[in-house]
């Protein structure tokens, strides 16, 4: 059912869930039904640009530029929205 | 990344905050669930219920603390008329809420102000494919209003959260009741195996099914989870009863999980009253921050210094800290002693014998004893040793 995720597909988060920071908690948190997942720094930083406009290579662009000083970034993206994909917390919109 | 919920693994130990808050908003219920966790003593609660304004001082308050996810829960929450404040109170504070009904008092006019005040998600009761099942368990005629609703929820762009409690009357057709469920539409199905609190303690000869039908139950779910993927995710909450080890209940006492009773009462969980010699905070008197952080019984049995052996030497402690307390007295006696349900434990002929008693035709064929106003009066009164039967193995 799952598919790869590629550069120009489009997402955003599925429906019913909303993400949002919590100061409590000092991250990011996904919040659906019957569950919560708190997002560590860079899940976060990630699934915060996954917008429902943006392509992945945007994504991964920004965060390039974003984070000058951490290499080699893109697999870290990939994979973690592919996790997000196959976690259904992601629709994919193109 | 963590993942707190369905899918295990809670907070750190030291410096916890309440993530989930469920407020038992009231006791009054059309409903009368044999299978019911309620306090069986609930009628003692109804005439003292939370004002509107204090139930959104408790919001704000636990808000504050951390907590995300709430649920409003009962009894039937929908029997109050100010759930339309609750709901936008939670929204404007940033919740994720939840409302958790039978769908006895959602109408049109309601349901359409719960999403204009920003209420997240419904979660629906069911209780069988047949009306004749759905009608004895529940003794009420709310089958056809069951389907109302559903069709009701989904209209309005709702995600579909289906409960279904499992016993020995419906255990049998967990594939129609997937079957039903994806025809409703349901986002997410909670197959929940009774668990043996409140009304159902008091019942569990006869809603208890055998460990044969629970496997088979679950078989069938996981060929069915197959078969519809991410499109309808369904939970199959294992019961305890089966199983060689405790749940870790609730995450760990005063871990993640704060509960608001109809009347304030603060609590770790959902039984924890029945327990002896526990004075729990109430919001009338005290702040929530108090209750979580300060309160004598919030720390009663947080970390692992209450255990006894077996559980203190034991290499799985952390895993499940000891198990349920409120099982654990319920069933031996002794609210430190470990979770019958685990096999390490000297009384787990107690659950064995539960389990043997449920097969037991006389036991079974007792008339079971329906949640309701005059049954809890009665034993709130001490005048229904009939309907309370002996658990305790100790004198």
């Amino acid at each position: 059912m799952t598919t790869s995720v590629n550069p120009a597909d489009i997402y955003s988060l599925a429906r019913h869930y909303r993400f949002q920071w919590e100061e409590a908690q000092q991250c990011y948190v996904l919040l659906f039904p019957e569950g919560m997942i708190k997002l560590n720094g860079g899940a976060g930083e990630v699934i915060k640009r996954v917008d429902g406009s943006k392509t992945v290579s945007d994504i991964v662009a920004e965060l390039q530029q974003a984070f000058p000083d951490a290499p080699d970034i893109e697999s870290d993206i990939l994979a973690m929205l592919q996790l997000a994909l196959e976690k259904a917390w992601l629709e994919k919109r193109n | 990344m963590t993942t707190i919920g369905n899918n295990g693994v809670a907070a750190s130990k030291t410096n916890t905050q309440p993530l989930w808050l469920l407020a038992e908003v009231t006791y009054r219920c059309p409903l009368h669930c044999a299978f019911c966790y309620n306090p069986t003593d609930y009628d003692k609660h109804t005439q003292n219920e939370l004002t509107t304004e204090q139930w959104i001082q408790a919001l704000r308050d636990a808000r504050k603390m951390g907590a995300l996810q709430l649920g409003i829960s009962g009894g039937e929450p929908l029997l109050r008329d100010d759930i339309e404040d609750i709901v936008r109170e939670a929204r404007q504070l940033g919740y994720y809420s939840n409302l958790i009904t039978s769908g006895v008092g959602l109408t049109e006019k309601r349901i359409q102000e719960f999403k204009e005040g920003g209420l997240d998600h419904i979660q629906l009761s069911m209780h069988d494919i047949t009306e004749e099942i759905n009608n004895f368990i529940t003794n009420t005629k709310t089958f056809e209003l069951k389907k109302k609703v559903a069709a009701m929820i989904k209209g309005h762009g709702y995600p579909m959260v289906l409960n279904v409690v499992i016993h020995r009357y419906n255990i049998g057709h967990i594939k129609e009741i997937l079957e039903m469920a994806e025809a409703l539409g349901a986002d997410y199905v909670e197959l929940a195996n009774t668990q043996y609190y409140g009304w159902s303690l008091i019942n569990r000869s006869q809603l208890m099914p055998t460990k044969e039908q629970i496997d088979h139950a679950e078989m069938i779910t996981n060929e069915f989870r197959q078969k519809v993927g991410n499109k309808m995710k369904i939970f199959f909450v294992v019961p305890d009863y089966f199983s060689d080890r405790p749940k870790k209940c609730m995450n760990g006492w005063g871990e993640v999980f704060m509960i608001v009773t109809a009347n304030g009462d603060v609590l770790p969980c959902h039984s924890a009253r029945v327990l002896p010699g526990m004075a729990f905070p109430n919001v009338r008197e005290h702040g929530l921050e108090w209750a979580w952080k300060e309160s004598p019984a919030f720390n009663k049995y947080r970390g692992d210094d209450w255990m006894k052996e077996p559980c203190r030497s034991c290499p799985e402690k952390e895993k499940d800290l000891g198990g349920c307390r409120c099982q654990a007295f319920l069933l031996s006696g002794d609210a430190e002693s470990a979770d019958p349900v685990c096999t390490l434990s000297p009384n787990h002929h107690l659950i064995e014998k539960a389990i043997e008693d449920a097969k037991n035709p006389q036991l079974q064929a007792q008339p079971i004893v329906f949640r309701n106003d005059k049954n809890s009066r009665r034993i709130a009164a001490g005048e229904a040793p009939e309907l309370v039967k002996e658990f305790h193995a100790l004198p």
